[in-house]
């Protein structure tokens, strides 16, 4: 085995672990950030998302080697990340807008809309609701017909303060 | 569980065909066909696993003389961005962009696509159509295969169990036209049913076509070049009549299956209206 280091939400974490080792297992089960879910493990629903140097991956997808130097953003960092201080109850302003619309129902596919729909905000998207189901194309959702989800993530990207590109 | 092999990761192409030389290791890209493998359902896992996700030697996009040469590493979502890619081969980049969703652009490569070899690979057969070179590289030196013969068969590559693909080269040639289009089930995140891509030189006179390659995935145990139906494009307009010979003769030339995806007859039928849809496209009619 291998010591693999990389940073986790900003802080920097070091696993010794097997290579192959999924991210999503690491995540889970080495460092208890239960956050980020496994919905089919094979790619295809996105629960999993995570944001990996700042692009959304399928953390069922990606063996822990390749993650050793880079930056891992979870869902747990999206409320405290130092790059977003302020909001109100710490929520992200993506966060806070599905509360706003409703955006979440049974919960499971949530961690993953929210860090593709991060992942779409700090590429500058905005409210257009064809650009946005673009990006959360690789997110099932099987509870709420996806509208209130586009509809939080446009909300998000007019209240996101004109700083869209971060 | 899935199953975890033991892995290496690199840091130089050297090492990398040393640890291949010496016996059988499987390597890994970007894990978005290999991880959705390692089940523990799906047969016996590699021994030994290389990870080549460290080497950038077999990443980056550049000109080289009268080439474009991609790495193997080069992801879609590299792809997507690049304007070198946009502007010598606009028919890779929206097939990129048909290719699974963001997260699965993001780590998917090009390189990955051509190795697993799949024949509904959505690359492969814009591969063939644009006479892209496969490089092949081990501890003996590289060697050139072109797109023509690095599928010899159902899920199989010309790659020796020794040899990485390194990096595809593709031709620049002046005034070539190319199109892709994929038929799934839903936009993002689907295994095509049928894919084609489409290349061609319009000459000024007239607008006839020449150097035409018709290649299609999905439709064969391998991906293939239409040769039939070239030969009925080759030299032609892309005129009502020959649209419809094109389509008639693709239909013939077709021999597809059904599976899960889909049946023979929807297959062959499909083809056919897309080819003819496309020459109609470009014949502004
Ligand atoms: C949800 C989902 C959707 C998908 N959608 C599509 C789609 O729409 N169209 C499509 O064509 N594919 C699709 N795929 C399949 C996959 O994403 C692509 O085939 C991708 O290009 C594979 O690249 P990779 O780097 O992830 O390969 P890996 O999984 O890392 O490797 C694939 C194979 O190639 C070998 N290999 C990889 N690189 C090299 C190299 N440089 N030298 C030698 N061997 C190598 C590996 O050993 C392995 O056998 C999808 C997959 C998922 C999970
Ligand atoms: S659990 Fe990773 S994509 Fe479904
Ligand atoms: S809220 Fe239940 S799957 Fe999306």
């Amino acid at each position: 085995m291998t010591a693999y280091r990389f940073a986790v939400n900003g802080a920097p974490v070091e696993v010794d672990v097997p290579g192959m080792r999924r991210l999503l297992d690491v995540l889970r089960e080495d460092l208890a950030l239960n956050g980020t879910k496994e919905g089919c493990g094979e790619g295809e629903c996105g629960a999993c998302t995570v944001l990996l140097d700042g692009s959304p991956v399928d953390s069922c997808l990606v063996p822990v080697c390749q993650v050793d130097g880079s930056a891992v953003l979870t869902v747990e960092g999206l409320a405290v990340a130092p790059t977003r201080p302020g909001q109100a109850d710490g929520l992200d302003e993506l966060q806070a807008a599905f509360l706003v619309t409703g955006g979440a129902q049974c919960g499971i596919c949530t961690p993953g809309m929210l860090m593709a729909g991060r992942a779409y905000l700090d590429g500058g998207g905005g409210p257009d609701h064809d650009a946005i189901r673009e990006a959360i194309a690789g997110n099932l959702c099987r509870c709420t017909g996806y509208t209130k989800i586009v509809e939080a993530i446009a909300l998000a990207a007019v209240t996101n303060d004109g700083d869209a590109v971060r | 569980m899935p199953v975890e092999p033991p892995i290496t990761s690199p840091r130089t192409l050297a090492d990398a065909y040393a640890q291949l030389a010496e016996g059988p290791v499987t390597p890994i890209a970007g894990g978005t066909d290999l991880m959705v493998s390692l089940t523990g359902e799906l047969g016996e896992p590699p021994e030994r696993m290389l990870d080549l996700w460290h080497l950038d030697e077999l990443r980056g996009i550049a000109l080289d003389g009268d080439s474009l040469v991609l790495g193997a590493l080069t992801t879609y979502t590299d792809l997507r961005r690049s304007s070198l890619c946009r502007e010598h081969v606009p028919a890779l980049v929206e097939a990129a962009a048909t290719i699974g969703a963001a997260q699965i652009q993001n780590r998917g490569t090009i390189g990955g696509n051509a190795v697993n070899a799949s024949p509904a690979g959505d690359t492969l057969p814009v591969l063939l159509a644009l006479d892209a070179t496969l490089v092949c590289g081990s501890v003996r030196g590289e060697r050139d295969v072109p797109a023509t013969a690095f599928w010899p068969g159902y899920r199989r590559t010309a790659l020796a169990p020794d040899e990485l693909l390194v990096r595809i080269r593709f031709p620049l040639v002046a005034g070539r036209a190319s199109r892709f289009r994929k038929v799934g089930t839903r936009r993002a995140q689907s295994i095509s049913k049928v894919v084609m891509a489409l290349a061609y030189c319009a000459g000024t006179d007239g607008g006839l076509w020449t150097d035409v390659r018709l290649a299609l995935g999905s439709v064969a145990p391998t991906p293939i070049r239409a040769s039939a139906t070239e030969a009925v494009l080759e030299g032609r307009p892309p005129i009502p009549a020959i649209a419809e010979l094109a389509a008639e003769t693709l239909a013939a030339e077709l021999h597809p299956i059904d599976d899960v995806r889909s049946t023979a007859e929807y297959r062959r039928v499909v083809s056919a209206r897309v080819l003819h849809r496309l020459i109609r496209e470009a014949g502004g009619w």
